[in-house]
């Protein structure tokens, strides 16, 4: 890789996988012939494969390829019985490695994570034991779809496991292993699989050995809460010492908190492995020239957490460090926006929009319908009776072309239909076969190619509803089969041509909150090419930041409030409304129309602004709960008060002996939630009292401690420093008491099993985070916010940044506590995804939306109620009140079309006309079967 | 087309197909570039495409 940011050479090597993508149709008989078998890494090697195959039957590219080190004929120049096996011609061994040189402006690193060694397994006993088992294969055998069908069985004996233990931190937490990181995703995992097994088997018992149950992602707590309370499984907080095999069981040993021994059999043990790096992180490092940080992972920094060590090379998921799905996926979305931001001259120029041929008028003309009925190779083929499917369509009305088709979704098969629809004049379209989630859209497309609407097409699924259900009943299924093709060609006599909607975007964001999140995703957009509006409650920008005065990795947060705030003030496109708040919102994506009260001295006055999306970032608060004595004794702080002190300029700014009580009113108190940052803020606080009198004394006094990621390392550097961890139960939690001038707490100590008490000179409280106005800002914006009062995302893993109303997004501490790493991504990403509509300067509407006829509204607006989407608006028509839809907004669920007491509603696509056809036919089957 | 592909202006170029470097790239798309996806093995999902369920609602999500 060469070159600079805006114009990078890269070179990359190909592997052939001799098999030609365009001809493959993924039918799998090539499979079926080989005559190797090949251990199935994909199955994590407890099942077999061939070296011709595909990993699972949704792989994208759906290609079959050919593992060259198994392939006898790759490897020994035989066998080739594949190549005259397969239909389509697709087996090309004539394939060679290629090496391919590309100009690009930017690159994303997203290589993942890698392989814990198994030398590291082996010390729990892992190959000696085949009952031993890591996580990712315990992961496939509850697979439905794995090597066992989702039966949990042990290797050795394939009986079921009665008696199964979780051992957490497994290449985790170990410097032993050089792996001093908490890998982040393994505790939730472990609760995951635990769960999943009890569904599959409740008789089974299961027993999870833990140090710190590490669910601190936003309402992670009721995963483990669940385990516990509704499956019964057991939660053993010890350290694993020995994993020995004992008849035909494994035998635990493991140490309690309170020092003792103990130990126990069990049937099989899932190793909760960590996510280690890459194996080749350091080559793609070296050819790439960005640095790693000393675990092999990508080196950045926690104001640029995406940013690699090269310009223009940025980084997202697990090889920046650790972490879930919703985190990979929400970096994913920042990085895009950053490389886009990068290349902001360029938007547009590198990608080809596609042209069509004019629509044809079909309105006036006969209706000429053509039927295709797939095989699907033997999919639908092997239970349906195609042919016959084929022959009934004959003569129907309006049928004038019908044909079969071994694979109708093949590039060639596009091609006959666009020929055939040329050819006899065809004016709608039926293909029986999959489903039209997955396949709708390129059929669509093929008849936007032939010259028709998208809309004069029609999808019978014969392969779940009929091969799939019915595989044991092929008579049935291909009567059923018929009745399916009938009502849609019935259907098909009613569909019309609907029009392409979209609606214009205004190219602006408003952005609700000035403190880190708004003012990163402000920035962001701005960089992106659009104006915004940021606004901020209080006098001055900032927020939570005024609060940040060192960070663990030595970072200074004053510095980078200043560098952003400097930034906001120097661009232009930005436009800072202060002492200000939201007081209405009107519209809808792409257009949207607010109202701000901006405070003036003593009064207020209102401003509008106009603008197409809406960022939330409006942030949260230290809690400060009624309890240990806080606000009552000037001794108790919160850990925000402690860091502020440690960052003056007292003299004895280090108290000579501290208290640090964690979980303080959060975790099923008064906040039922885990703040996330807690754990690491009170660490952090320990440190610097440390650094500053080594010599201080610090306790804390913890239920889990929670320094996920790499903040581990600084939780062990506070135990090396003689920090003092401690570990309380719920029900026995620590108290604090006012003796005099002196305030006295109270634990039970589990190593010396006795209670304690110490008259510290600072009881500091890790009180966790509550959202700001969360409440009344989701009635304005009409979005969901949770129990627990932040903003509900739209979904948690594949959209973790949209809410539920299309055109608001959110980040930062109104969607959960996180630290400023994490809420600097997420305003990123935020920022990425509101960019979307005002790149493409208009939203798409599908043209299944609903539609109101004014006529036959009588303004009840029992649709407006209904609609979960706030799609519907009454609008004053004369001096009546009518329902009309808001296009933009419209899911096309049909909730309303199908309350509506008139019937004034319909939906495109789906009119009444159209369904009471498809009943009809329905009820036809008699008379046909009796006709003939 | 016209362009060819060492030519194609502001293209982004991916490196892993999981689920962070599919998201990226999709969004990059939406965003108005081209982008090569960079993928060592035969199919794209990584590591995810391995797991049954996934937290933390514990649905398939592909
Ligand atoms: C047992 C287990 C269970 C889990 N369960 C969950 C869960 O329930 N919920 C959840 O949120 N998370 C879960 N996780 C975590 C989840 O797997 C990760 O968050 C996620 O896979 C990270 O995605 P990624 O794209 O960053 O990396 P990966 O999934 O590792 O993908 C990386 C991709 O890059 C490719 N690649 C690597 N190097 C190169 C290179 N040099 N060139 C080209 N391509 C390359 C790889 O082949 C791979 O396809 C689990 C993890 C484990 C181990
Ligand atoms: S169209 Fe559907 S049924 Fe036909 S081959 Fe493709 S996937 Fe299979
Ligand atoms: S179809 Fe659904 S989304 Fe559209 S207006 Fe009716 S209820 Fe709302």
């Amino acid at each position: 890789m060469e070159g600079e940011p805006g114009n990078f050479s890269v070179t990359l090597n190909l592997r052939p996988r001799f098999i030609d993508a365009d001809k493959c149709t993924a039918c799998g008989l090539c499979t079926t012939y080989c005559p190797r078998h090949l251990v199935d890494a994909y199955n994590e090697g407890l099942d077999l494969t061939r070296p011709i195959h595909i990993d699972y039957p949704q792989a994208v590219p759906a290609t079959y390829f050919i593992d060259p080190n198994a392939c006898l004929h790759l490897q020994h120049g035989t066998c080739k019985i594949c190549v005259p096996v397969c239909r389509s011609h697709a087996i090309d061994f004539g394939q060679q490695p290629e090496k391919r040189t590309l100009a690009v402006g930017a690159v994303v690193m997203a290589p993942g994570f890698g392989r814990v060694p198994e030398s590291t397994l082996a010390k729990y006993g892992y190959g000696a034991h085949p009952d031993v088992v890591t996580s990712i294969e315990f992961e496939r055998m509850l697979n439905a779809s794995g090597p066992f069908k989702g039966e949990v069985q042990r290797l050795s004996d394939r009986k079921h496991p009665k008696r199964i233990a979780f051992i957490q931190c497994v290449g985790s937490r170990d410097i032993g292993c050089d792996n001093g990181y908490c890998s982040s995703v393994c505790c939730m995992y472990a609760i995951k699989e635990a769960m999943v097994a009890k569904e599959h088997d409740p008789e089974v018992d299961i027993t999870i050995f833990y140090m710190d149950i590490r669910t601190q992602g936003k309402d992670f707590d009721n995963a483990r809460i669940r385990a516990e309370e509704h499956f019964g499984i057991k939660f053993v907080r010890a350290k694993v010492a020995d994993v020995m095999p004992w008849r035909e069981k494994i035998k635990i040993t493991y140490a309690t908190m309170d020092g003792r021994h103990a130990f126990e059999p069990f049937d099989m043990v899932v190793l909760s492995v960590g996510l280690d790096a890459p194996a080749d992180a350091r080559r793609l490092a070296d050819i790439a020239g960005f640095e790693l940080n000393k675990y092999d992972f990508c080196k950045t920094a926690t104001f640029a957490p995406l940013a690699t060590s090269r310009p223009g090379v940025l980084v997202a998921g697990a090889f920046q460090g650790p972490k879930d799905i919703p985190e990979s996926v929400t970096q994913a979305s920042a990085a895009a926006g950053s490389a886009a931001a990068l290349l902001r001259e360029q938007r547009k120029a590198g990608i080809v929009v596609k042209s069509y041929p004019d629509e044809k008028p079909v309105e006036e003309e006969e209706v000429r319908i053509g039927v295709f009925v797939c095989h699907c190779g033997i999919n639908i083929g092997s239970v349906v009776d195609v042919p016959d499917v084929d022959r009934y369509v004959e003569g129907k009305e309006g049928v004038v072309y019908h044909a079969q088709t071994l694979y109708a979704c093949s590039q060639d098969a596009q091609e006959v239909i666009k020929e055939k629809i040329r050819e006899h004049n065809l004016n709608r379209v039926v293909v029986a076969a999959c489903s039209p989630r997955t396949h709708e859209p390129l059929f669509q497309e093929t008849l936007k190619d032939a010259g028709l609407n998208r809309c004069l097409f029609e999808m019978v699924n014969i392969r779940d509803q009929c091969s799939w259900v019915h595989a044991n009943e092929p008579e049935a299924a291909t009567d059923k089969s018929k009745d399916l093709v009938r009502m849609g060609i019935a259907k098909a006599r009613h569909i019309q041509p609907l029009p392409e909607q979209t609606v214009p975007v205004t190219p602006r964001a408003l952005i609700l909150g000035g403190g880190p999140a708004g003012m990163t995703a402000a920035l962001a957009i701005a960089e992106q090419g659009f104006e915004c509006y940021l606004v901020e409650k209080a006098s001055r920008l900032g927020g939570s930041l005024r609060d940040m005065h060192y960070m663990l990795d030595g970072s200074d947060p004053a510095k980078l409030l200043a560098d952003l705030v400097a930034r906001i003030e120097a661009n232009d496109r930005i436009k800072v409304f202060t002492n200000a708040t939201l007081k209405a919102v009107g519209g809808f994506v792409g257009n949207f129309s607010s109202v701000l009260a901006v405070k003036k001295g003593k009064g207020e006055q209102e401003q509008t602004v106009e603008h197409g999306v809406i960022v939330v970032a409006t942030g949260g608060q230290e809690h400060r709960p009624d309890k240990y004595l806080l606000g009552q004794s000037k001794k108790v702080l919160t850990q925000t008060e402690l860091e502020k002190r440690l960052a003056g300029r007292a003299k004895n700014r280090a108290p000579k002996s501290t208290v640090m009580i964690q979980c303080a009113g959060s975790r099923g108190d008064d906040l039922a939630y885990c703040s996330k940052v807690c754990c690491t803020h009170a660490v952090k606080n320990a440190l610097k009292i440390k650094e500053l009198d080594p010599s201080a004394q610090v306790i804390v006094l913890y239920r889990d401690l929670r320094t996920y990621g790499y903040a581990e390392d600084a939780y062990r550097e506070a135990r090396e420093k003689g920090v003092i961890f401690i570990p309380y139960e719920v029900d026995r939690k620590p108290q604090v008491v006012k003796k005099g001038n002196r305030v006295v707490v109270e634990f039970f100590d589990p190593l010396l099993q006795e209670e304690v008490s110490m008259t510290p000179e600072v009881v500091a409280l890790s009180v966790g985070y509550v959202p700001q106005d969360t409440e009344q800002l989701s009635k304005l914006l009409k979005t969901p916010v949770t129990e627990h009062k932040f903003f509900m995302e739209a979904h948690v893993k594949l959209r973790p940044v949209e809410m539920a109303v299309d055109g608001v997004y959110v980040c930062g501490m109104a969607h959960s506590p996180k630290p400023l790493d994490e809420i600097i991504v997420q305003a990123q990403a935020a920022a990425a995804k509101a960019a979307m509509p005002l790149v493409k300067g208009e939203v798409e509407v599908e043209p299944i939306v609903s539609q109101v006829n004014k006529d036959l509204c009588i303004g009840c607006s029992l649709c407006v109620n209904l609609c979960p989407y706030q799609a519907i608006q009454m609008v004053k028509e004369g001096k009546k009140r009518k329902a009309e839809t808001i296009a933009a907004s419209c899911k096309a669920c049909g909730i309303c079309a199908s309350h509506c007491p008139t019937f004034a509603i319909s939906m495109g696509g789906f009119t009444n006309e159209q369904i009471n056809a498809q009943i009809e036919a329905f009820g036809a089957q008699e008379e046909e079967t009796t006709n003939g | 087309m016209g362009q060819t592909a060492s030519e194609r202006k502001g293209a982004v170029m991916v490196v892993g197909g999981g689920v962070a470097g599919v998201q990226t790239a999709l969004d990059l798309t939406e965003l108005g570039y081209y982008v090569y996806l960079v993928e060592k093995g035969a199919a794209v999902g990584g590591v995810m495409a391995q797991l049954d369920k996934t937290f933390p609602t514990n649905d398939c999500s592909l």
